[in-house]
């Protein structure tokens, strides 16, 4: 054992408690067990635990990225733990692949999937300190409550801390059942809690993974190919390494990596490489080209994703029929703090410290490349500037456990904002055919949906084919509406160009199409996009709520002029539900304004409303600025757009003037909040501007369009 | 290389770095104030903006050499005074999501508030749209830079 563990696992034991006094819980296995050294605590694969003082230290197993992990997962356990919200410690936990469960920071799962877990560990704990206080104090148990980190004795008033109850507690049998608390009852759960990590993130204290150091930390930048995938052929250093603070230039998986003793200096070192490259397969790699790729493969036969009735049939016999083609280009993530991570590589013992969604994959990355057994590698999950699903990927992590294991030394791998927008991975782009028809009576009879585009798994996991639908077809094949004849198919069309799971997935893009379209069906069939809606949406479904209560609150009913419109859309994915209200004013001449934004979201038990209302807040500035102006264009099989000034997120002054998010109160078991505010944002967008001035918009994003009318 | 005195936070380093480094680096390597954020190195997004002489440059694009003699301050700076009426009221308003640009953001609304004492949404808008907030933060920005102005002014 090396000397850094050993005072590792001391401060560890030292935070656990362990010794005592000492009472700590398992999320998942709620069953007692004794902690190897035969002292009377839990083992620590655990998740709370409570001091002699009190102090009750919780772990959060799930990244923290700015949309709250840290505040909710605390905010669940404490309420069934009856905890003192003012003794509530956090510790990020240092990955393990099963004892958290997933620690993957996606797909909106950190209050879904821990809701239950989470409030079973809490209700469990507060079960055993009244099971203490009652055995202490030889009382009926019935006749104690736990109350704001203490437990009384309600007949005679007497009262003992949690922490002076935790030796005890410690060695009672954790209940098989426990009862959580009905809603009513709730004091943290649905209030309004500050985020635990907002003060340190206002005073320059907060340590993301680009503020990690180490003492001598050598700092890496990386030469990238100009053609994606391409090879380093040959390379001249001599100026690289006379720039002071250069240490050296080394060959490396994803190009040459230039390591000094400063950031500044790899930097310059880096500016003056001279490297010839090996282009590879990817030199002709263009932007038009995948396009036409994709419009090619919407022609050819479809797999079905969903097919109900007889489409084909009921097009011969339909009134009036329309159809369209819509598209939607690559997009970056583009988080605020580009990739960076840094490691410490030895012969038995890897340590890292990375902003990562996924810890647990960069731990057996980690492993797998140094043949470090998985229970020396320990990946710490800092504090990240934005993640938005670019950082569930590996790639960045494995450059620093690359270069440290060739070092043999500890090193920080930093990208620079070209070197993130150029060689991320992307929101795949698509290419999508609708047909729909009406009848006699102006019911919409037919829905058709031809989805051509590149399927995430299918590129990242080439050799793990699909079962049942791919990727691709998420939120198309989940249509709510009841049309009787509906097909839903696809194409899967995957290219070179890298791509991942972006904030909502599929989502974004088939929602832009299914609401889009099915406001070209209404339009078709002489009726109002909301009334529309909700004649087809079955009478149980939670998008009736979401719907009429943006319309409420936007005043749907209202006229506009010309020249301003109001478009509506709803969409729902990962448990929740949601509904927009776009207002715009398109001028004669093509001028796009945001006036209005509003937000109703049916996500279950609120278990954090103002992280919920910052969530949608922020989910309808993310996908407006990728709807109204972001593309990731490849030219010559490099990415074309270099920094914020080609791809340029929306600033300040171009958001709406008003965003309102509402949020529908229920106890129903909570739904994910990071993801379903994105995708209704760009349909109801597109359908106001359509009521505005009557040019649908079919191809994102909305900058490409002419909205000019008259 | 060169010495330089650099006053940061009210008080005076000796650096001994090139002389086109950016202050940006300086603050985090050389001085380890971490708090000013790398973004794009370009001048584009603001995550990196200090005060100089009390007015908000991009520390990004700002040579070591043009900083020496000037009072530099940086989040760290602000954060020493206490209860500074933009750090309550970005706490009261509950700005941050990720919080990686808030450093930029702030110190922008504190030298917009030295300007303006009580700023329009306008004179927000202008004076905050050089800082990008991917997480989409700014309708709080604009809530908190009016409380911060009715708390005293803003101004350090």
């Amino acid at each position: 054992m090396s000397d850094r563990l050993r005072i590792n696992r001391r401060e560890f034991l030292q935070v656990l408690g362990a010794g005592s006094a000492g009472l700590t819980l398992g999320v998942f296995r709620l069953a007692p067990a004794l902690a190897q050294d035969g002292s009377q605590v839990f083992k620590p694969n655990e998740f709370l635990s409570i001091d002699s003082d009190g102090t009750v230290t919780l772990w959060v197993a799930r990244s923290e990225m700015g949309q709250g992990a840290r505040t909710t997962v605390p905010m669940m356990v404490a309420e069934q733990l009856e905890a003192d919200w003012e003794k509530i410690r956090i510790m990020p936990a240092v990955a393990h692949p099963s004892k958290y469960g997933s620690m993957s920071t996606g797909g909106s799962t950190t209050v879904r999937r821990g809701w239950e877990p989470l409030c079973k560990a809490g209700a469990a704990a507060r079960e055993m300190l009244i099971s203490a206080a009652a055995q202490i104090w030889a009382v009926d148990r019935a006749g104690c409550k736990a109350e704001n980190g203490m437990v009384i004795h309600v007949p005679s008033g007497r009262k003992l801390g949690y922490g002076e109850l935790a030796a005890t507690a410690a060695n009672l049998p954790v209940p098989a059942e426990v009862k959580l608390k009905d809603p009513k009852d709730y004091k943290i759960v649905g209030k309004q809690k500050m985020r635990l990590d907002t003060p340190e993130k206002l005073t320059g204290k907060a340590v993301f993974g680009f503020d990690f150091m180490l003492p001598g930390l050598a700092i890496a930048v990386i030469a990238r190919p100009p053609v994606l995938g391409g090879k380093v052929k040959r390379w001249d250093d001599q100026a690289a390494g006379a720039i002071q603070g250069v240490k050296q230039v080394i060959e490396v998986s994803h190009g040459l990596a230039v390591v000094a003793d400063s950031t500044w200096a790899a930097l310059q070192g880096r500016e003056k490489l001279v490297v010839e490259w090996d282009e590879g397969e990817n030199a002709k790699l263009d932007s038009a080209a995948i396009r036409q790729y994709f419009i090619e493969k919407s022609k050819e036969p479809g797999k079905s994703a969903r097919s109900e009735g007889d489409v084909a049939a009921a097009l011969q016999t339909a009134v009036k029929r329309i159809e369209a083609q819509y598209e939607v280009p690559f997009i970056s993530h583009s988080p605020m703090e580009p990739m960076n991570c840094v490691a410490d590589v030895r012969s038995d013992r890897v340590e890292i410290w990375a902003p990562t969604q996924n810890p647990q994959s960069v731990q057996s990355m980690a492993s797998e490349l140094t043949g470090v057994a998985m229970e020396q590698v320990f990946v710490n999950t800092t504090l990240m500037g934005g993640g938005f699903g670019r950082r569930l990927m590996a790639d960045y992590a494995e450059e620093a456990v690359e270069l440290s294991k060739l070092l043999q030394a500890p090193v920080k791998v930093v990208w620079t904002r070209e070197d993130d927008l150029q060689h991320g991975y992307f929101r795949p782009g698509s290419f999508h055919v609708l047909e729909g028809a009406v009848d006699a009576q102006n019911q919409p009879v037919v829905w058709k949906h031809r989805i051509a585009a590149p399927s995430i798994s299918g590129q990242l996991y080439p050799q793990q084919p699909p079962r049942g639908n791919p990727d691709l077809v998420d939120g198309a094949a989940q249509l709510p509406y009841r049309i009787s004849n509906l097909l839903v198919d696809y194409v899967m069309a995957n290219t070179a160009l890298p791509i991942t799971w972006l904030r909502s997935v599929y989502n974004s893009a088939n929602a832009f199409v299914n609401e889009s379209f099915l406001d070209e069906l209404a339009h078709a069939a002489g009726q109002d996009p909301l009334a529309f809606r909700l004649s087809l949406l079955p009478p149980d479904h939670r998008l009736r709520g979401v719907l009429q209560l943006a319309a409420e609150k936007a005043g749907w009913s209202e006229k506009l002029p010309r020249g301003k419109g109001r478009g509506i859309a709803c969409h729902a994915c990962f448990g929740s539900y949601a509904a927009h209200v776009a207002e715009v004013t398109v001028t004669r001449d093509g001028r796009l304004t945001l006036d209005r934004f509003l937000c109703a979201i049916d996500c279950g038990q609120a278990v954090h409303p103002e992280g919920i209302r910052q969530q949608m807040e922020g989910g309808v500035i993310f996908s407006l600025s990728v709807a109204m102006r972001e593309a990731i264009t490849v030219q010559n099989g490099g990415v074309v757009q270099q920094n914020f000034d080609t791809y340029e997120p929306l600033r300040i002054h171009e958001i709406p003037a008003r965003i309102e998010v509402y949020i529908a109160e229920n106890n129903l078991p909570p739904g994910g909040v990071g993801e379903p505010g994105v995708p209704p944002v760009a349909p109801a967008l597109c359908n106001a501007i359509f009521a505005a001035c009557g040019v649908r918009v079919r191809r994102l994003p909305v900058s490409e369009n002419d909205l000019r009318w008259s | 290389m060169p010495q330089y005195t650099l006053n940061v936070n009210r008080k005076d380093h000796v650096v001994d770095v090139a002389a086109d480094t950016p202050l940006l680096w300086v603050l985090r390597e050389t001085l380890g104030l971490t708090g000013t954020k790398y973004g794009c190195g370009q001048g584009l997004c603001g995550s990196c903006t200090v005060l100089m002489d009390g007015e908000a440059v991009r520390s990004c694009s700002l040579a070591v050499a043009d900083a020496a003699g000037k009072s530099i301050i940086t989040i760290e700076g602000i954060a020493e005074e206490k209860d500074h009426p933009v750090v309550k009221a970005w706490l009261e308003e509950e700005v941050s999501q990720c919080g990686y640009c808030q450093p930029g953001q702030i110190l922008s609304a504190i030298a917009l508030l030295k300007q303006k004492a009580n700023p329009t949404d306008a004179e927000i808008d202008e004076a905050m749209s050089g800082v990008l907030c991917r997480c989409g933060t700014y309708p709080r920005i604009r809530k908190a830079i009016h409380r911060a102005a009715q708390l005293k002014g803003g101004g350090q």
